[in-house]
């Protein structure tokens, strides 16, 4: 989502995106007219006119799980992304957290007092 | 999907507030306020409505709560043709 129109997405589609991506990116590339969207979601630089670098994971119950902000000269990290949409999903479907740098696979942690001054013991990084 | 016909102005609804207390008798709807930041983590995420283009169907309006239900990634970048 940015503040261009649709009509200039359907060209960056057509004229850029489709040379990078093959077939060209397949999710709906949404127009943010105004900023009204981007200010709701604390993205809109007014004095600019623009949104900047704002990503959000929402999950199925459409509850907001992360969000990442950032000015516009620094590039985001697709693979942190892809991290973190994973980690979520397993602790959704476990109920295990995750400790920092988890990735799939990796040893999770239980919650709970037993837990509380033995993170040393179980998580090795 | 056939395209549907889009003129050159087409209204989406933006952001869909949950609706506000009535204001008193004669009161002034602030109309002209910045909307704030209402996104916080572990919160509802606030829908919307956007006019979309969307590869193989052309433009169409899109709501947010369209995808309720699956997992969402909403990006937000600066503007189409730049860098980074």
């Amino acid at each position: 989502m940015s503040t261009d129109s649709r009509f200039v997405h359907k060209i960056w589609q057509e004229q850029e995106l489709s040379k990078m991506v093959k077939g060209g990116v397949p999710f709906p590339m949404l127009s943010d007219a105004g900023g009204k969207i981007g200010a709701i979601y604390g993205v809109y630089d007014e004095a600019a006119g623009v949104d900047i670098r704002g990503r959000f994971i929402i999950d199925p119950d459409f509850v907001i799980r992360a969000m990442e902000v950032l000015t516009p000269e620094v590039g985001r990290n697709p693979k942190e992304l892809v991290r973190q949409v994973k980690a979520f999903q397993h602790v959704r479907a476990t109920g295990e957290v995750t400790p920092s740098g988890w990735e799939p696979g990796q040893t999770t942690l239980k919650p709970g007092p037993a837990l509380v001054g033995k993170v040393w013991e179980v998580w090795k990084p | 999907m056939p395209e549907l016909k889009d003129g050159c102005v087409q209204p989406a609804r933006g952001p869909i507030l949950p609706a506000s207390p009535p204001l008193p008798a004669g009161a002034m709807p602030l109309s002209q306020e910045v909307p704030k930041m209402l996104a916080r983590v572990g919160k509802e995420a606030i829908d919307f409505e956007a006019t979309a283009f969307v590869e193989g169907a052309g433009f169409r309006p899109i709501k947010l709560s369209d995808y309720k239900g699956k997992w969402i990634v909403l990006c937000f970048y600066p503007g189409d043709f730049t860098f980074v």
